[in-house]
């Protein structure tokens, strides 16, 4: 293996671990796979573009870039906007859907619900920006040799850098804060810790509020290092869902390290399957690990 | 006249079509509890089985047997329950939502071996030339449209009447029993692992026909057929009609199917051309909202499942 594909498969192994945090976390604790997470990571991107353009608009002038960044300050500014905006578009998407879901019927019906709101939510941004592609920048990328026969953009490196730095403050939030503790005390026992006095309400809400911020990140820094689709974040879910899976449901941790591995197993198979497979790496892997190990690399054991 | 008349009748035979893929997910979902979010991947292969196996031969791709198309349909029930039995013997042991997951994973790569696997199903172009049922009437459209419905009714009835039956027997009861309390059902002795894949398959098989039987009546079959949102319209059938109850699953499969073709056809009258693809986008955004706003306010659909209580209880 080379190290372009390393390379390659960190950036996109980034996203996709930042969006598998929402997915492992919802998943551990309200026990039921949200289809409509990569729509989170969708509407983050085009919510930061949309905030970009009118900071543009605001201030009269178009954004400068950062150096040889293909972008500047605005974008940084749309980007933290768009993970408090999209947080509380998962917050809403609770309210008036899954927390109603849950009083009464089963797991599953949850899991039909957020199928529909999915393609709902989706479609809705193509109605509002049609299927075309869009970018936030028409600046050409610049690629700096980082070692012998490795090359990247330097969007990649900083994408890769402020990923890697939001998953791991999740990660000191979850082990040293007394929110983190509560958060994983909920998604250990619910039942137990409602007893112990943790207002579980507070617990899920905190909860989707941080998967919706870690998609929506995910989301815009797709379109900065790709491009921006109604599209987008759908074809990310697979992935989402097989990292989730590899790392062991409930484990941030385990999100993060199961996404590398899918981004890079996705970046190694494109030269030997071609890349319009590059979708089918994520199921082969989810296959695998279910065959294997369905309880993935940091699960806990089935309850 | 003769126009609306077979209009009607191609309306019917695309409902009925529909309604098989429906009653096939209501035994999976309605009987069983198991969530296939594959619909679309399960269609497409009994789609493009009986295209192979009836259509003619052409040098641009693999198939072409040209053989009599009871054949084509009856390879592609076998074909989508061997589908269905590989990803659900991998599944269906562990929790519940795994089976969702792999199945909307084997239908995304279904649809990326349909769209690049150019020698074997044509690639973006599709297979064309899929000979119709009674292609020998077809100088008469009436005549040949009411063939066709009669015959997707006749197949659509027979499919009816064997899973009433089927849902009604031991095995049915089996089913529910496993759906409503497994760890009960097992003491009894019942195998869950073994009723499910059984289900499962048997599901999988009939939206398999159905695949066969729209390939067959549109003529030529292209991966743009089989995207997520055929799941989500077979989904939306099956949970407005009423999930459990094989009446509702019909009755939900001509309801929404007629809601979809109006709206169609009323967003290509309003809209100007520019806006035809956005007017498509918002038609999909309602047909969620409707699938949502059934869930919270009407779990049960038009007509739910009924009730099963013991004559003992009165």
């Amino acid at each position: 293996m080379n190290g372009q594909i390393v390379i390659d498969g960190m950036t996109s192994g980034a996203m996709i671990g930042l969006g598998a945090i929402g997915v492992t976390l919802t998943y551990g604790l309200l026990r039921f796979a949200n289809f409509a997470h990569g729509e989170f990571a969708t509407w983050g991107a085009y919510i930061a573009l949309v905030l970009a353009s009118l900071l543009g608009t605001l201030l009269g002038g178009a954004d400068g870039t950062i150096g040889d960044l293909t972008f500047g300050w605005h974008l940084l500014v749309a980007l933290a906007g768009s993970m408090v905006l999209t947080a509380l578009l998962a917050l809403a998407l609770d309210s008036v859907l899954f927390r109603r879901l849950r009083r009464h019927g089963s797991g599953m019906v949850l899991v039909i619900a957020s199928f529909g709101a999915s393609l709902a939510l989706r479609s809705l941004l193509e109605f509002g920006f049609t299927g075309q592609p869009q970018y936030y920048s028409r600046e050409i990328a610049m690629t700096v040799a980082i070692a012998p026969g490795m090359r990247a953009t330097l969007d990649q490196l900083v994408v890769l850098g402020v990923a890697v730095a939001l998953m791991a403050g999740t990660h000191l939030m979850l082990t040293h804060t007394a929110l983190g503790r509560a958060m994983r005390a909920t998604s250990e026992n619910p039942d137990l810790a409602r007893l112990a006095g943790i207002d579980v309400a507070d617990v899920v809400r905190t909860t989707w509020l941080l998967g919706g911020a870690m998609a929506a990140a995910a989301g815009v820094f797709l379109g900065v290092t790709v491009q921006l689709r109604p599209t987008m974040g759908f074809e990310l879910l697979l992935p989402l869902f097989a990292a989730a899976i590899l790392g062991g449901i409930g484990s941030v941790p385990g999100a993060m390290a199961g996404g590398m591995i899918i981004g890079i197993a996705e970046a190694a198979a494109v030269p030997i399957a071609g890349a319009q497979y590059r979708a089918a790496v994520a199921f082969v892997v989810l296959l695998v690990v279910l065959l294997i190990k369905p309880t993935g690399l940091f699960g806990a054991r089935e309850r | 006249m003769i126009g609306l008349a077979s209009y009607l009748c191609f309306f019917v035979t695309l409902a009925l079509i529909y309604g098989v893929a429906t009653l096939g997910l209501n035994l999976q979902w309605g009987s069983a509890g198991l969530f296939n979010v594959g619909v679309a991947g399960f269609a497409a292969v009994g789609a493009y089985v009986s295209a192979w196996i009836t259509a003619t031969p052409v040098d641009t791709h693999w198939g072409g047997f040209a053989l009599p198309i009871p054949l084509g349909w009856l390879a592609a029930m076998a074909a989508s329950a061997l589908a269905a039995f590989v990803v659900g013997a991998a599944t269906l042991r562990l929790r519940a939502d795994y089976l969702a997951i792999t199945t909307f994973g084997a239908a995304i790569s279904l649809e990326l071996v349909a769209l690049n696997a150019d020698r074997l199903t044509g690639g973006p172009f599709g297979i064309a030339f899929i000979p119709r049922p009674f292609a020998a009437l077809s100088d008469q459209p009436l005549a040949f449209s009411a063939a066709n419905m009669l015959l997707v009714a006749a197949v659509a009835g027979v499919v009816f009447v064997a899973l009433e039956r089927l849902t009604r027997s031991p095995w049915g009861r089996v089913l529910r029993a496993l759906r409503e309390d497994e760890a009960a059902a097992a003491s009894l002795g019942k195998s869950p692992a073994k009723f499910r894949l059984q289900a499962f398959v048997i599901g999988a098989a009939l939206i398999g026909l159905a695949g066969a039987m729209q390939a067959q009546f549109f003529g030529f079959i292209a991966p743009d057929n089989y995207l997520p949102v055929f799941t989500f319209q077979i989904w939306v059938m099956l949970v407005l009609g009423g999930s459990g109850n094989n009446k509702g699953a019909l009755l939900g499969a001509v309801v929404v199917w007629g809601v979809w073709t109006a709206s169609g056809s009323l967003f290509n009258l309003l809209l100007a051309p520019e806006w035809q693809a956005r007017g498509a986008a918002l038609r999909v955004v309602a047909i969620g909202v409707v699938l949502a706003s059934v869930l919270l306010w009407r779990p049960r659909g038009l007509i739910g499942e009924r009730a099963t209580v013991s004559r003992h209880v009165e």
